[in-house]
């Protein structure tokens, strides 16, 4: 019987060479006549680690790692696909303390199983959901999935079994599921991850979800900026489609259930959920006003459940597990697990799933180990480029969504960017802006001509002129953006700049001290 | 009267039944829930900021200049896109409100003029004061050298002050529904744009919609800077087609600045097209011909003379003509561009002055098969609905027509019925527009051969008895059921199934048979049609057809199903209805019928001639026999417009007098004796009636420019020639109006002006005029069906003339062009084009944009070549707005057989390429005793036409007492070759054509 050796495929991991490692581990099992099986496994989301290859061996998956082409001689030498000792040995995967101490629930099988194998999927736990789901009254997948609660994961929070109950109760001939892939959140690659790894807990999250509101279509809206994802996820439709899963019969339920693909328009925007309909829809990416809600009027008017990817994906894993095991975990409201993705100048960068609660001290200084470049930390930005920046004396706050927002901050898709002492945030502040000039789609007033004023009033400010004039200009766009923005993007992009003003004042009165 | 400032609500009225209660700033407003806080507050009459909203588009939320607060709600939400909720408390003012609005203005200030070229047509500066902005303290890039785009000829875009609120860019997918504008690029950089190129290489279409939308001086029209702000406003009717929308017609002293859609408008509620908005110049124009002219003979030049002289010049020739000729010898022709009071002046002087019947329209030419058609079937001469109508359809089975050339605004109105999901089936040899344009698509076009109408419409009808599609709970009700018995057993015999007519129309049974099912099965289905219908040797017939169809399937007597021809003319409904034609008075009542005649007598002082007089080919026949000396014309350019015009003008020039009454110098008026200036609707006053039947004010904007008003030349004729005619003004005329004709009774000027438009019947029954006709009971009673055989026509193509031409309008330009020839829409459309086929343009060796020779049976003429697969191979195309182009040179004399509406859409032609371009075209003359020929070919006609099952010799005749001269049937009994007629109409002859029981 050959051996199975796990080269991952993700993307961030074949970034830093894992194609050639598994090329050259291949040529080297053939040199030496030694009988393997490559598994190109999605990561386990330790990229400081990363490539990290594994072999299963009688008493588990053993890890050697990071692993470079040059290293893959030696380890045969020592005999690595038979567990042997290496100096790049991390012992049984599992106990690797980074991941031990996390607790997996929608990125379980990530990295754990072939991404594409229906078979190894099952053995996994897959499809349990979706067969309990199949089971149950609509009424009753609603009731599970609000009782767990879960929340959005895209950012804003909300309840997602109150989303589903409102499609649900909307009388029409068409409803959809549409899963906002557009994960453009700089320092987020979750969702990413989830796709590459374990795309068909994704595909029974939305199967899942259309059962539970009466629609019989999905459409996941990927970037396009993550052709891998999108390759893959198709091909997982496509094998789910050949299983009986997808199609005209959900796993012979006599019930109708079909995924789409679509990739994005190239605009950060169009991972606002009603920008992503118009963008779904073949039309610019412009965000539409609410009310109506895209729960009553959604894609080509229909009904329509929005969600990201980490919230569909966790839903199997409701349903199989039941909502009470979901909502033991967590805080407050903020129940279940985050997966938060360590990004930035930090030393062990990569994916932590953990229940919510855990301070962001762990994760910067634990998880993380500080900043890579060994400087102290100076700031950390919470929740993608729209979130606050927070000094390190707020580093103990609790990570969920009511800490975080009371600390001045906000969650968003759980994006952790660290900064060291030599960061300037006053040019943060600009960047914030000059980002939202690049991304605004340029429909309301305050974030289409406001994003570009701010970028060029900080420029003022770190130029030393008319400093205090300037700051106050600079707030009060702050106020209208904030209260007068259509959206998220408008509304929120004061954030990082007002957070950069109170908590680094001292960046924004160099110039004008000196 | 100032200028009329229309109120703007922000956003459209709700529609809604749930009423709620909500406050506002402490008032309490009752309001339909899907209102919007905007617009409950305007009707509150409290003003909420806004820039970006606008009630004739839906809530955008982009300006952020409307933000209120909600009692209980976080935030800031925009009033525009939020709803009102019952027990809603709203604040629209608060010191944070002012700060937001303040901020807005302020960054919007940033990037905007300080001093707008269009002054206050641009609403930032004044809005920069109403919500109290004092400084802008912002320094940076701005938009303020962007060149400006003046290629349209009407309306500059000033991108420097445009603010990107997208008004413009939702007016022309919202209102418009053309897609020409959009937003390029983001964020800063997002700027409105023409998809990339100039506005005038742009897909727009002209309608103004985004000019008339945008609130600041981005888009504005060109004569708002070289003449000036309008002052004053006048609320007018267009005077192109017959969808005949209301405008302002904005007056800076005696100046027209420009027309402005008039949002109360029934019409058209505020939309307009490139025509009415823009095209009115020629109005003005250095070719307008104010004083009167006379000559001898048609070689002579010109002499100007005094109204006076004209006037005497005219009768005393008249006079002549009548003493020496006899009294039938003269003749006049009403004008569907006038007004409903000049037309019904002329037709009076016609009758009383001239002494005899021998009036027609030019309605003649276009719709009278319509009004047979629907007379026989319903009742009345008109279409059912109103425009509105169209929003309830479930189906619109459009047949024949091209409203997004044709009917511009109604088009508009059609296509956000068809994007709601209103689905269309559309029968034309032509692959028009709406056939496929972005957001639209018809579930089915049946691209049938021309000429088999009639053949489509017996096989849809087919279908629906076949498959037991009929309403038979509405036909039993409301229709005759002996007529409707006789209909089913005709309709189903197997040579009117598709399969059967498939060979001959072309169009697959299959696609026929869907189609039917889709308009048979719906709630709400309705016809809507033009010219294709009724431009053909059977045009009545498929007049009637339609109403069978209507009929058969309960389609009849509510919103949303019907009816309805477009009309092609601005007043061509009502030159109908002021008794045009020579078998009808006023409010179609046949002249034979001796109590309408008494009315009129009676009111008219004098004794009407009982016979029907002559229809305008009868005219021109005659004309050419010596026996037809003298024409009025009113405003109507025969000698280009009507078919085979070798014939016209060979007839023109055998008259002794012709006197033509238009703004310009024309085709006709070169073998013209008298000139006779005319007005153009800037200056007149009266109304027109629209394809809706509705009665619309026009207004005078301006002093006449000849110093008379038409209908006073007319009454001045009258007197003249010895029948004594005089009006204080035209709201008399239309007393006289009401007072003889029934459907009119209740209409005057002072209760149009009261209701702003009024729909025909209005009387006591309907004292506020009709929307929807038919609703209980049909105007004659019962419905009746009429039995439809298809008859092919006669103009087929042959080896010699292998093609087949139909003619058409487009958007552009209208019909022979003489106003909008005179206008820059000569930008888009300077020139006829013949539209081709590729694989025909291959066989004759046609390149695209060359010169080719059109010939057929009558006549050949030369335009270039367009290769397009708008048209099936066979089929070739052209339109008939140039007179060099002579598209009229090739079409025949052909015509509808109970009304001679000309077969101007089927003409049998072969092209060849021609190498010398437009020299040389031979004028054919006419041979022979054509009148002769035309009474042997129209009495066949009739006989192979006529819809009855029994006895078809006494429908003959009738019909040829109905609507024939005395002279015409004399000829007919006395002069022709039996061997010529056939059997059906030798035996008509046999019966006493006086005393047939009709």
């Amino acid at each position: 019987m050959s051996i199975r050796i796990y080269v991952p495929k993700d993307a961030a991991v074949r970034s830093i060479g894992a194609d050639y490692v598994a090329l050259a581990i291949e040529a080297e099992s053939a040199k030496r006549g030694i009988s393997i099986d490559i598994v190109r496994n999605g990561t386990r989301g330790a990229l400081w680690l990363e490539p990290m290859v594994e072999v299963e061996t009688r008493e588990g998956r053993v890890a050697y790692g990071p692993v470079t082409v040059s290293d893959v001689d030696s380890l045969f030498d020592a005999s690595f696909h038979m567990g042997g000792q290496h100096k790049l040995s991390l012992g049984l995967t599992e106990d690797i303390p980074w991941l031990a101490r996390q607790d997996r629930v929608t990125f379980a099988r990530v990295g754990v199983i072939d991404p594409l194998s229906l078979a190894d999927y099952q053995e996994h736990g897959g499809l349990v959901g979706l067969r309990r789901a199949l089971t149950l009254e609509q009424e009753e997948i609603v009731t599970e999935v609000t009782q767990s609660g879960l929340r959005g994961r895209g950012g804003a929070g909300f309840p997602a079994g109150i989303k589903w109950r409102t499609v649900m109760a909307t009388q029409s001939d068409q409803k959809f599921i549409c899963c906002n892939a557009d994960e453009g959140d700089s320092g987020t690659f979750a969702d990413r991850m989830l796709m590459e790894g374990d795309p068909f807990t994704l595909l029974e999250g939305m199967t899942i979800a259309g059962l539970a509101v009466g629609a019989s279509e999905g459409v996941v809206y990927i970037r396009s900026e993550y052709p891998a994802a999108y390759a893959t996820l198709n091909q997982a439709i496509e094998f789910a489609r050949a299983f009986g899963w997808l199609g005209d019969n959900v796993l012979g339920s006599g019930r109708a259930f079909d995924i789409r693909t679509r990739l994005g328009g190239g605009s950060y925007v169009c991972g606002e959920e009603t920008a992503m309909l118009e963008s779904i829809e073949g039309k610019r990416g412009v965000v539409r006003s609410k009310p109506p809600l895209p729960a009553i009027f959604g894609l080509f008017g229909k009904p329509t459940v929005i969600n990201n990817v980490l919230t569909l994906a966790t839903v199997p894993a409701i349903l199989a597990d039941g909502a009470d095991a979901y909502m033991a975990r967590g805080v407050g409201r903020s129940v279940g697990t985050q997966v938060f993705q360590l990004g930035g100048n930090i030393a062990r960068g990569g994916i932590v799933e953990t229940a919510f609660g855990v301070t962001l001290e762990e994760l910067v200084n634990d998880y993380g180990s500080g900043t890579l470049s060994g400087l102290p930390v100076r700031a950390v930005q919470v929740g993608g480029p729209l979130g606050a920046y927070l000094p390190v004396s707020s580093l103990n706050v609790s990570m969920d969504y009511e800490s975080l927002l009371a600390a001045g901050g906000m969650l968003g898709h759980g994006g952790v960017v660290v900064f060291d002492e030599s960061v300037d945030m006053a040019q943060q502040a600009k960047f914030a802006m000059e980002f939202c000039a690049v991304e605004s789609c340029g429909k309301c007033t305050p974030c289409r001509l406001g994003s570009t004023r701010g970028a060029e009033t900080i420029l003022k400010i770190m130029n030393g002129e008319d400093v205090q004039d300037n700051k106050k200009l600079l707030l009060d766009l702050c106020e209208v953006m904030t209260d007068g923005s259509l959206c998220a993007m408008g509304g929120l992009t004061p954030l990082p700049v007002r957070s950069a003003m109170l908590h680094f004042s001292e960046d924004f009165d160099r110039r004008a001290r000196a | 009267m100032t200028l009329l400032i229309e109120p703007d609500y922000g956003t459209p009225a709700g529609k809604s039944q749930d009423i709620v209660e909500i406050e506002i700033d402490g008032v309490s407003v009752s309001i339909p829930s899907d209102t919007s806080i905007m617009r409950a507050s305007a009707l509150a009459g409290i003003s909420i900021p806004k820039l970006c909203a606008t009630d004739s588009l839906n809530a955008f939320g982009s300006c952020r200049l409307c933000v209120v607060e909600i009692d209980g709600r976080n935030g800031t939400p925009s009033s525009c896109t939020t709803p009102v909720s019952d027990g809603m408390k709203i604040s629209t003012k608060s010191e944070r409100l002012d700060r937001i609005r303040q901020g807005v203005m302020e960054l919007y200030m940033s990037d905007h003029p300080e001093k707008c070229a269009a002054g206050d047509e641009c609403e930032m500066h004044g809005m920069a004061k109403t919500v109290g902005l004092k400084e802008v303290r912002y320094e940076g890039q701005s938009h303020l050298d962007l060149p400006k785009d003046e290629t349209n000829p009407y309306f500059t875009f000033d991108s420097t002050e445009c603010i990107v609120c997208n008004r413009c860019v939702r007016a022309c997918d919202e209102v418009q529904g053309t897609f020409a504008l959009t937003i390029e690029n983001r964020g800063f950089e997002s700027r409105v744009s023409s998809s990339g190129t100039s506005f005038i290489e742009s897909e727009c279409v002209s309608c103004g919609a985004c000019v008339q939308a945008c609130p600041t001086g981005a888009l504005t029209e060109k004569t708002l800077y070289t003449i000036g702000t309008p002052t004053r406003s006048v609320i007018t009717t267009c005077a192109y087609c017959g969808v005949g929308c209301s405008f302002k017609a904005e007056m800076r002293g005696d100046e027209l600045v420009r027309m402005v859609p008039y949002k109360q408008g029934g019409a058209n509620e505020g939309h307009s097209c490139v025509k009415g908005r823009f095209a009115w110049g020629y109005a003005t124009h250095a070719d307008r011909i104010t004083t009167p002219m006379i000559r001898e003979k048609v070689t002579d030049p010109w002499k100007a003379v005094s109204w006076e002289h004209a006037i005497e010049y005219s009768s005393t020739k008249l006079k002549a003509i009548q003493s020496q000729y006899g009294i039938d010898s003269i003749g006049g022709i009403t004008s569907s561009r006038c007004t409903n009071e000049e037309v019904f002046v002329v037709q009076k002087m016609i009758r009383a002055a001239f002494g005899n019947n021998n009036v027609d329209t030019c309605a003649r030419v276009c719709h009278s098969p319509t009004g047979y058609g629907l007379s026989q079937t319903f009742g009345t001469s008109a279409g059912t609905q109103d425009f509105e109508s169209v929003e309830h359809s479930d189906v619109v089975l459009l047949i024949g027509a091209n409203p997004t050339a044709a009917h511009p605004v109604f088009a508009s109105r059609l296509k956000q019925a068809l994007r709601k999901g209103t689905k269309l089936i559309v029968v034309d040899p032509r692959q028009i527009e709406l056939v496929r344009t972005p957001h639209i698509e018809a579930t089915y076009h049946l691209q049938l051969l021309p000429g088999t109408n009639v053949a489509i419409i017996n096989a849809m009808a087919h279908v629906i008895a076949e498959e037991g599609l009929i309403d038979r709970e509405f036909v039993n009700a409301r229709c005759d059921l002996d007529s409707f018995a006789r209909w089913e057993e005709f309709i189903s015999l197997p040579e009117n199934s598709p399969e059967a007519l498939e060979a001959l129309t072309r169009v697959p049974a299959e696609d026929v048979r869907k189609a039917a099912r889709l308009y048979a099965t719906v709630p709400n289905a309705a016809i809507y049609y033009g010219l294709g219908v009724t431009e053909h040797s059977q045009g009545s017939t498929m007049v009637m057809g339609i109403a069978n169809l209507a009929m058969a399937t309960g389609n009849i007597g509510r919103k949303g199903v019907g009816v309805n021809p477009l009309r092609g003319q601005n007043n061509v409904q009502g030159s109908c209805d002021m008794g045009s034609f020579p078998h009808e008075l006023p409010g179609y009542r046949h002249i034979s019928n001796p109590k309408t005649r008494e009315i009129f007598e009676i009111q008219w002082k004098t004794v009407l001639n009982a016979k029907p007089g002559m229809r305008i080919p009868n005219m021109f026949d005659s004309a050419i026999s010596n026996e037809f000396k003298g024409i009025y014309i009113q405003g109507e350019d025969i000698a280009q417009s009507d078919p085979n015009i070798s014939h016209v003008h060979a007839a023109l020039r055998s008259m002794e007098l012709v006197i033509v009454q238009d703004l310009f110098l024309n085709e006709t008026s070169k073998f013209a004796h008298v000139f006779l200036p005319g007005t153009s609707f800037l200056e007149k006053d009266g109304t027109f009636t629209n394809a809706e039947r509705r009665i619309n004010r026009v207004r005078p904007v301006m002093a006449s420019k000849t110093g008379k008003s038409e209908w006073e030349v007319t009454c001045d004729l009258a007197t003249a020639m010895g029948y004594e005619m005089g009006y204080e003004n035209s709201s008399q005329i239309m007393d006289e109006i009401a007072a003889t004709t029934p459907t009119f009774s209740g209409v005057s000027f002072a209760k149009l002006d009261e209701l702003g438009s009024i729909q025909w019947p209005c009387n006591a029954e309907h004292p506020e005029g009709t929307p929807v006709m038919h609703v209980d009971h049909f105007v004659r009673g019962e419905g009746r069906f009429m039995v439809t055989p298809y008859v092919p026509t006669d103009e087929k193509a042959t080896r010699k003339f292998p093609l087949l031409l139909t003619t058409g309008r487009i958007l552009s330009q209208y019909n022979v062009g003489a106003q909008t020839r005179r206008t820059a829409n000569v930008v888009w459309h300077s020139e006829d084009i013949l539209d081709i086929h590729e694989s025909d343009a291959e066989l004759r060796g046609i390149e695209d944009g060359s010169w080719v020779k059109l010939s057929s049976r009558v006549g050949e003429t030369i335009m270039k070549a367009r290769i397009t697969d708008q048209v099936p191979a066979g089929v070739v195309y052209t339109t008939f707005h140039f007179p060099e182009s002579g598209a009229n040179v090739i079409t025949t004399d052909f015509s509808d057989w109970a009304t001679n509406c000309p077969e101007y859409k089927v003409t049998a032609v072969d092209i060849a390429p021609s190498i010398k371009g437009p020299q040389g075209i031979r004028e054919h003359v006419s041979l022979g005793d054509v009148e002769l020929e035309s009474i042997i070919r129209m009495a066949n006609q009739i006989a192979a036409n006529v819809p009855t099952n029994t006895a078809p010799e006494h429908a003959v005749a009738h019909h040829i007492e109905q609507f024939w001269t005395p002279y015409m049937q004399e000829r007919l009994m006395k002069e022709v070759d039996r061997a010529a007629l056939s059997p059906i109409v030798i035996k008509a002859l046999e019966l006493d054509l006086n005393h047939v029981p009709s």
